[in-house]
């Protein structure tokens, strides 16, 4: 087993979630109630890591961030330090290519909620902020559980953005899923399953207990 | 600007998405009743009132509190408003108890003071030991007992009802109607209450507003919109048919009486000096101002407006009969009555038989001439034939 490989891609599942949850949650609003010219093109760009082969998000993500390209370059005069081939950059290619896992279960968590629900919010005086944290988020909770487990799964078994992005630096980019195909790689058959299996397990534990969780919670109950 | 200090007053006017053009106001402690079919804009004048919409054109003033005006492109939003919004399915908090539903109208008051004062409503809407349940475990007039005390808490300068009686069953409805009654006597702000049941509106209201596709046509006491309608129009809104044409005779100062002409025979109607010698109307009757003759006592014509023609629709409605009769031929629109089932039954009445109805003079409403609509003709005859017949 690969601790530093499998410690790396938890800490990087983590990371993920973490900065997708208050992405997933202002974009899921917005477009779950929001009109606005292009929406429609706005999902679609959202959604493109979802069909996009990864080698192909991960080729554009490299010559976007890479040394010779400006964000690269102002990355670097900032830090002294190159934004591929480290964690920040498989950081900033995860959250990328997780954007529809953490945007469209939130999306339609806010979209579950009726309408006059909401407009009874307005007529009790509720602030926005007040609407968000006692209404919205309570009600749409199932949708942000489900965008959190699957960012965390689907961040754990990424490959080929990785692979690209991060190259396979041991204990800076090498995630678990690089290191159980550097065993198969290597024949070493046994290791790459022990890894295998408790990738297998991390992502069953994580999907069973939102499901478990979610059906329990709804509604999701107060005082 | 409108001058207003007591109540609301209400003006909204645009072109669409939906068109708008109405004129409503409300006194403090008045229940006014917007009624009108499906699609006559009832419940978006409602958002309107509520901040929830925003229109194109026109203003809305409470309490001499500006707040929406269109020409100053000034619009509070609705939670500065102060409204109370009873919604059609109540729109409860779903994911919080009966009494947490109520406590978030309360914001402005002290955390210690909610709860209390939240479990003291909910006790005025009878709901004492529900207080700890979620919507989902109570029933359609529990919940709508709890929207009512949510939409009070909040201390409304207006409260709004939209078709609050629509999702319950029949024997909870007439329930909640004496529960409403009662407790309006204790509110002292305007009540605006959408329904599309007149009766509903008879019940509860004191003023009655029709509407159609936006534009109110009449406002007034709710048993004198449905009696002396302004039009042929609000008269089939509010579900008049018997509506005819004829000529205005004369008028009878002495007597209190204008006289018509309507096929043939010369009609008595209460004095309606509004419409001169010579023109053209429409004239309405409600079916309660058309009183059927005995048959083995018959009329020798001292009675009201006497007429007599055969019965070509009889049809059972429960306690009462519908009866189409036509007058001067079956191809002209006919006459509609409703009697009780057993008058009928008494009387022998049937599809065929030839009655006498009297129209009395106190219920004959003149209007002015609309040549776009036409009365109701007779439906298919013998359609309901003998139906009487199998009582």
């Amino acid at each position: 087993m690969d601790w530093p490989a499998l410690k790396l891609s938890l800490e990087l599942a983590a990371w993920t979630v973490l900065i997708l949850l208050p992405v997933g949650i202002a974009a899921g609003r917005v477009l779950a109630y929001r009109q606005f010219g292009g929406k429609a093109w706005v999902e679609a760009l959202l959604a493109l890591p979802l069909v996009l082969p990864p080698t192909v998000l991960g080729y554009y993500l490299l010559v976007v961030m890479g040394g010779a390209s400006p964000v690269g370059q102002f990355y670097e005069s900032l830090t002294g330090r190159p934004l591929v081939f480290n964690f920040e950059g498989l950081l900033v290619a995860s959250v990328i290519f997780n954007l529809p896992f953490a945007i469209q279960p939130v999306q339609r968590g806010f979209e579950a909620i009726a309408p006059e629900v909401r407009d009874a919010a307005a007529c009790c005086g509720l602030s926005f902020w007040r609407t968000l944290w006692r209404i919205e988020l309570p009600l749409a909770w199932p949708g942000l559980l489900s965008a959190m487990v699957l960012t965390f799964a689907h961040t754990l078994g990424e490959f080929g953005v990785v692979l690209m992005v991060g190259g396979s630096i041991p204990g800076e980019t090498k995630t678990i899923a690089i290191a159980i195909y550097d065993r198969v790689q290597a024949f070493d058959n046994a290791g790459a399953g022990v890894m295998s299996a408790a990738l297998l397990l991390i992502s069953l534990l994580a999907i069973g207990a939102a499901y478990y969780t979610s059906a329990r919670l709804r509604p999701r109950r107060h005082g | 600007m409108m001058v207003m200090t007591e109540g609301i007053r209400i003006r909204l006017r645009q072109a669409g998405p939906i068109p708008l053009d109405a004129t409503l106001d409300c006194a403090p402690g008045e229940v006014l009743a917007l009624v009108g079919p499906s699609g006559s804009g009832k419940t978006t004048i409602l958002r309107a009132i509520a901040g929830l919409l925003q229109v194109a054109g026109g203003e809305i003033a409470c309490n001499g509190e500006c707040w929406f005006d269109a020409a100053r492109r000034l619009f509070v939003p609705a939670r500065q408003r102060r409204v109370g919004y009873v919604f059609q399915n109540y729109a409860l908090f779903p994911h919080l108890s009966a009494l947490h539903n109520v406590m978030e109208a309360m914001l402005e008051l002290p955390p210690a003071e909610r709860e209390a004062k939240a479990r003291d409503w909910l006790a005025r809407v009878r709901l004492t030991g529900l207080e700890e349940r979620l919507p989902a475990a109570l029933s359609g007039g529990q919940q709508q007992r709890v929207a009512v005390a949510r939409a009070l808490a909040r201390e409304p300068k207006v409260l709004l009802l939209d078709e609050p009686f629509s999702a319950v069953d029949r024997a909870t409805r007439q329930r909640l109607y004496r529960e409403l009654a009662e407790l309006r006597r204790e509110l002292a702000m305007p009540v605006i209450l959408v329904t599309h049941d007149l009766d509903e509106a008879l019940m509860l209201a004191d003023r009655l507003c029709v509407l159609h596709q936006g534009r109110s046509l009449q406002a007034g006491e709710p048993y004198a919109v449905m009696t002396r309608p302004d039009s042929v129009e609000v008269a089939q809104l509010v579900g008049l048919r018997n509506v005819f044409r004829a000529g205005v005779i004369g008028h009878d100062l002495e007597q209190g009486i204008t006289r018509i002409e309507w096929r043939g025979h010369r009609l008595e109607a209460r004095l309606q000096t509004a419409h001169a010698p010579g023109e053209q109307v429409n004239w309405v009757i409600p079916q309660g101002h058309v009183v059927l003759h005995r048959r083995d006592r018959p009329s020798r014509g001292e009675r009201e407006n006497p007429l007599r023609g055969p019965v070509v629709e009889c049809l059972v409605l429960g306690e009462q009969v519908a009866l189409t009769v036509a007058i001067n031929g079956s191809q002209r629109p006919p006459l509609f009555l409703s009697v009780p089932t057993h008058v009928a039954r008494r009387n022998d009445i049937t599809t065929g038989v030839e009655i006498g109805v009297s129209l009395l003079a106190e219920g004959i409403h003149l209007m002015p001439r609309d040549e776009t609509r036409t009365p109701p003709r007779p439906r298919g005859q013998g359609a309901a034939a003998g139906k009487l017949a199998t009582l």
